[in-house]
């Protein structure tokens, strides 16, 4: 299956780790990874924060990059983009776009996933032969959970992981904190939910707290570094593709 | 679009429509003195109020969805109020004239008030037509919304509270923090004191026991019910069908207020009118369910004008705009008066957990609250406006939304305000900030270079590969969490680079032999 794989603006520039791992798990699967080259960002930050004019470029470069009939699906490692994919690039092309923007908004979104999305839903693969010897806890991200309503399947993907002890966060629907502009606007709230969020994950004793969002993973990791909790924070794509030929070495200069 | 108007202006009849009226500024309490950020920093700091809440919003959405879960039809029960909320909004003004005539039908006088001002200048006149100088209320987020208490003690009348939880905040000189338990950010230590400080006579060795308290609180409102000729009510539902009001409550100082008093003067918002008698039933399982986990709620009064030996003998029944045809008017913001005020939202919201129902400034806090203030007072200015904080304080989660039992999708319209606000706002620095972004953005080589730049924070990172401060506006952000520098590369360099090149070739063959048995496309 071709597969056009979009790399999110933020895990293209800060959490490349997320991203190759990602590609190179949809390629070992078998798979042909391609990478629209122009591709940047969904605009999900500016539509969040309350601007829909600004972000009508990134949305038509989005539905042009990925808009080629040949790739059958466009898969990401980000509940947070492929709910803006899917909920809000309608709604910007709506309200400013032309009807070309409006048609190839609504052919890309078609064919639009979220990683366990894909992995689930599409290709029907629980165990993707991943090795991963730690103890793990899984935090399911607001947009995942309710945008995407991905449900079970991240962890579907990760009790099918060799060697992994996963440990079930409690609380685990609560929300991060994070919220995109949220946190630096409401700095002090978003802290007072992300100090719960940490308790919770250090209750556990995880080694690595995991998740489907490098956004909210930078949140809950930058949170667990200040207290310098030892707990790691690792992409789901990040455990999924690591292997026993492979592994995913769990020291600071895998980051 | 909202048009804001300013500070107590009023427009001019000039023949046209105009844009429907919001509520006047600097009436009633549809709005706070300081952006929600700041004002969230106090109950932020305050440990026992967090404790209070929290526990208390635990137990709520606990109880609420054990019972929303008994229920086979719950999600069809939504979709039905969603349903007759939508059928609603759009020929509200047809079904009011019917309300108003039935009500009149059966002996009740109809009021129509264009905003607070209005509706509390309507209630003070028909109080002071009885000859009376005190009320006793049932609880009414309306007359809370246009400040009828204080309008009222300035024109001489005394307001009694006589819902457990508004009397324990009226007689603190407190404001409601929750649109269903007033007092929730008070535990019973704190209730004690306060009874023991403002209720006459009360024995001074009552103790801390829940039933103890309601004891004494009883005792005081008996005498009130007993005593008092005139009642003002709220309404959760008007039946246009047959003019019938209905409230529903747990203690039974509705019932008592409802009954007893020879005058009973209503102030409904104009969104709770529904169609049909029959259209209670989606709602009576609804409310209670939602609100306070219960199957049914204690006392559901209803009562259709006036009957003759029966209750009051004279009925009034005040309709209040104050915004919501303002509110009506945006295609979609008139979702947000869907809301039947069961306060769901409020108790699985993240950010109302932490921060409590005073940061929010309004009559109505929560998630609902951060998108019906707005709606019905407007956002003013450019932004120093506290109301236009409101549609930024939430992290837009989505708890409010799939709590919510007639289905608003709340964090759909906080982001739409969110855009009106930018809209209305002109140059900011953040909208030249968001501009400047997304002009970088859409050039996938500036996008590029500027992952480059971005590389450079690395020498600014310290030995563990974070950035531990960072300049205003992210300070906030750094006070409490570490930044990871930018790696040294980036996802589409590496892939550029022979060694991604070679991965991706590698991982490729290792999933060549299985080509066959991976599942293509459906």
């Amino acid at each position: 299956m071709r597969i056009g794989l979009f790399a999110t603006c933020l895990g293209d520039t800060l959490f490349p780790e997320a991203v190759k791992s990602t590609a190179v798990l949809l390629a070992r699967l078998g798979h042909d990874v391609v990478f629209p080259p122009e591709q940047t960002c969904c605009g999900q930050m500016h539509v969040n924060t309350g601007y829909q004019r600004e972000p009508v470029p990134l949305v038509r470069n989005f539905a042009e990059q990925f808009g080629d009939p040949s790739i059958e699906a466009v898969v990401m490692p980000s509940g947070s983009c492929a709910g803006s994919v899917r909920h809000q690039h309608e709604i910007v092309a709506e309200r400013y776009g032309d009807a070309a923007l409006r048609t190839g908004v609504a052919a890309v979104k078609a064919k639009t996933y979220e990683l366990s999305e894909f992995l689930v839903d599409v290709l029907d693969a629980a165990d993707v032969g991943a090795y991963f010897p730690h103890r793990v806890t899984y935090h399911p991200t607001c947009h995942s959970l309710r945008m995407l309503r991905v449900g079970e399947k991240p962890l579907r993907l990760l009790r099918a992981v060799d060697g992994i002890d996963l440990v079930e966060l409690p609380e685990a629907d609560a929300c991060c904190g994070f919220g995109g502009t949220f946190a630096v606007k409401n700095a002090a709230t978003s802290s007072a939910m992300l100090r719960d969020k940490m308790d919770h994950i250090t209750g556990t004793g995880a080694d690595v707290c995991t998740a489907g969002d490098s956004s909210c993973l930078m949140h809950i990791g930058g949170g667990l570094s200040r207290i310098r909790s030892g707990t790691r924070t690792l992409h789901l794509a990040q455990i999924l593709a690591a292997t026993r030929t492979s592994p995913h070495v769990l020291t600071e200069a895998a980051r | 679009m909202s048009s804001p108007t300013g500070p107590s202006t009023r427009n001019t009849f000039l023949g046209m429509p105009a844009v429907p009226p919001r509520s006047p500024y600097g009436t009633g309490h549809l709005r706070g003195e300081r952006a929600f950020p700041e004002a969230a920093q106090d109950e932020l700091g305050n440990e026992q109020l967090r404790r209070n809440l929290g526990r208390a919003t635990h137990s709520i959405r606990a109880k609420r969805l054990a019972l929303t879960g008994e229920l086979p039809d719950w999600e069809q029960l939504r979709d039905a109020g969603s349903a007759i909320k939508t059928d609603t909004m759009n020929r509200l003004p047809e079904l009011l004239e019917q309300l108003e005539q039935k009500v009149t039908e059966h002996g009740g006088t109809v009021h129509w008030a264009r905003d607070g001002v209005e509706a509390n200048e309507i209630v003070a006149r028909l109080v002071k037509n009885t000859g009376s100088d005190e009320v006793i209320k049932v609880k009414s987020m309306a007359t809370q919304e246009t400040g009828l208490n204080e309008h009222l003690a300035s024109e001489g009348i005394t307001a009694h509270e006589t819902d457990l939880a508004e009397l324990i905040v009226q007689l603190a000189d407190d404001r409601p923090s929750h649109i269903l338990v007033p007092a929730i950010h008070r535990n019973r230590d704190e209730i004690r004191e306060i009874f023991l400080k403002e209720i006459p006579g009360i024995d001074p060795g009552l103790d801390t026991v829940p039933a103890h308290l309601a004891a004494a609180a009883r005792a005081y409102l008996r005498e009130k019910f007993m005593t008092t000729r005139v009642a003002v009510s709220g309404a959760n539902f008007g039946i246009a069908e047959t003019g019938t009001l209905s409230v529903v409550e747990s203690e039974g100082n509705g019932r008592m207020c409802l009954t007893l008093p020879e005058t009973l003067i209503t102030v409904m918002g104009i969104e709770k009118v529904l169609p049909r008698f029959q259209d209670l039933e989606v709602f009576l399982q609804l409310l209670p369910r939602s609100s306070t986990g219960e199957r049914m709620n204690p006392y559901t009064s209803m009562w259709t004008g006036v009957t003759p030996g029966d209750g009051p003998q004279d009925f009034h029944l005040v309709l209040l705009d104050n915004g919501r045809t303002a509110a009506l008017a945006d295609r979609i913001g008139r979702e947000a008066l869907h809301c039947i005020r069961c306060s769901a939202c409020l108790n699985v919201c993240p950010v109302y957990e932490r921060t409590g129902g005073h940061a929010y400034g309004s009559t109505y806090p929560g998630p609902i609250g951060a998108v019906l203030t707005p709606q019905l007072a407007g956002m003013h200015g450019a932004g120093d406006d506290p109301n236009s904080s409101l549609p930024y304080a939430s992290s837009l989660c989505g708890a409010c939304f799939d709590a919510c039992p007639v289905k608003i999708d709340i964090p759909s319209l906080l982001v739409e305000l969110r855009h009106q606000h930018t809209e209305e706002s002109g140059s900011t620095a953040e909208g030249l900030a968001m501009k400047a972004a997304a002009a970088v953005m859409k050039r996938p080589k500036l996008f590029t270079a500027a992952q480059k730049a971005a590389g450079l924070g690395r020498v600014l990172a310290g030995r563990d590969g974070t950035l531990s401060r960072l300049p205003a506006p992210f300070d906030g952000w750094s006070d409490s969490r570490d930044t990871p520098a930018p790696p040294k590369q980036s996802f589409r360099s590496w892939l550029a680079s022979p060694e991604g090149a070679a991965t991706m070739r590698a991982a490729a063959a290792e999933g060549a032999p299985h080509t066959d048995d991976a599942p293509e496309a459906p």
